[in-house]
């Protein structure tokens, strides 16, 4: 109630509503975007292009079309998804030393010293399946369709839905402890 | 409604991804509102996935940043939309073509309107080479006669009312004709008209020989008068309008002897 409320106030160009919600997801929105770039400095610069970008089309939400962190996540991915195809990314491409977003903690774990919400993130991950971290990447954090998925993962079109419920649901269990 | 079979069959955590269609979502929207059962498990898995990306942030920016970016277009109004270019670029361009044709339609007056100028004074002109051309042949024909072998030219001087006045005569007696060049002589008032006279001396006898009529409409001022008489001598005197049957020798003008 409060969110929708929130969400109410921030159409109508109420810039504390903005930066409260900006509170409460920036992080997570810098943060998916990252695992596309894999670059912090160009994550957080793409993540306040984002935010820049929703406040100036605020109107174009609708809570019936899903919810309001689905709709930034949607624009988060596409910006990020478009950098990494743009010319200027692919010149200062590094190597990467993984596909999935796991492969972001083995990159940082050489250089710098771990932050504790990498511990988290490793808490999260804890007993989930390698197909289970596949899945959630792949849906949440690309923008994969059902199909896509089934497809990129070589599994039948029902198994996508069911899966990616149990790998959530672990995710749950493990918030859990 | 079976609420559990739907939590369970994974569409809810598809809706959060943002994968569904347009109608799915709708339909899972409205099943939220309906069901606070529904709605909580959908805040549940937001939730974690708002933990999972949050644990791979790099960290963000101050809001500060973000503020000073949309404080220029906030303002209390709403956003301006983005300029649509095509639609500018479309007026633009038929307001100049509209230009472009009025242009057109005025250049094509102001060329309609030259050519008629253009006319005109084409007629003009040829009115002029005409008249030049009679002209020149008046001329010709003039000094032809004049160069004739048998013209014998009379100077006439100037009298006391006009000591500055002269004229010529140019007589051919074979043909009994006579130039009489006025040049010299002023413009003869209104009403005036000169008279020339054709003179025998001892004694004085004038005889009229005409007038010279349209004086001033004559620009070569050279009259042709028939002059059958023997003369031996001419005057020109000023006479009223239509001449008269005898010389005023008051206002004799030229007078010239024939030597011959």
């Amino acid at each position: 109630m409060e969110l929708d409320l929130l969400v109410v106030q921030f159409q109508k160009k109420d810039t504390a509503a903005f930066e409260k919600l900006y509170g409460m997801y920036s992080e997570n929105i810098c943060g998916i975007i990252n695992t596309i770039v894999r670059n912090d400095t160009l994550a957080e610069e793409i993540c306040q292009d984002v935010f820049i970008k929703i406040w100036n089309n605020a109107e174009s939400y609708n809570a019936s079309k899903g919810r309001f962190f689905t709709w930034i996540l949607n624009i988060a991915r596409n910006a990020a998804i478009d950098e990494i195809r743009s010319k200027s990314y692919k010149n200062n491409k590094q190597n990467l030393s993984s596909d999935f977003f796991v492969g972001i903690l083995d990159n940082k774990a050489d250089t710098i010293t771990e932050k504790e919400d990498h511990a988290g993130f490793r808490r999260l991950l804890v007993n989930l399946k390698d197909k289970c971290v596949q899945i959630i990447e792949l849906l949440y954090f690309k923008g994969f369709t059902q199909k896509e998925v089934a497809e990129e993962l070589d599994i039948p079109l029902g198994t996508v839905k069911t899966r990616n419920r149990n790998c959530i649901s672990q995710i749950r269990n493990n918030m859990a402890l | 409604m079976d609420i559990k079979e739907y939590i369970s069959s994974g569409i809810l955590e598809l809706y959060v991804a943002g994968t569904l269609s347009e109608i799915e979502n709708l339909e899972v929207y409205l099943n939220a509102e309906k069901y606070p059962e529904i709605k909580k498990e959908i805040e549940a898995i937001e939730a974690s996935i708002l933990s999972l990306s949050k644990s791979v942030s790099p960290g963000v920016k101050g809001f500060e940043a973000i503020k000073v970016k949309i404080n220029g277009k906030n303002a209390g109004a709403p956003p301006l939309k983005q300029i649509n270019w095509g639609a500018y670029f479309g007026w633009a361009a038929s307001l100049i073509f509209m230009a472009g044709l009025m242009w057109v339609f005025q250049e094509n007056r102001q060329l309609k309107s030259d050519i008629d100028q253009a006319a005109k004074e084409k007629v003009s002109l040829e009115e002029q080479i005409a008249e030049s051309e009679t002209s020149l042949e008046k001329t010709k024909i003039l000094l032809e006669t004049i160069r004739d072998k048998n013209i014998t030219v009379v100077a006439m001087g100037g009298q006391i009312v006009a000591p500055n006045a002269y004229a010529k005569a140019y007589w051919n007696k074979k043909e009994q004709q006579v130039y009489i060049d006025a040049q010299g002589l002023p413009e003869p008032p209104e009403g005036m008209v000169y008279q020339v006279w054709s003179l025998k001396l001892d004694p004085l006898t004038p005889t009229s020989m005409g007038l010279l009529s349209d004086f001033t409409m004559d620009n070569n001022r050279v009259f042709a008068l028939a002059n059958p008489n023997d003369s031996e001598a001419f005057g020109i005197t000023l006479e009223p309008a239509g001449g008269s049957e005898s010389p005023n020798l008051d206002q004799l003008y030229a007078l010239g002897v024939a030597v011959s």
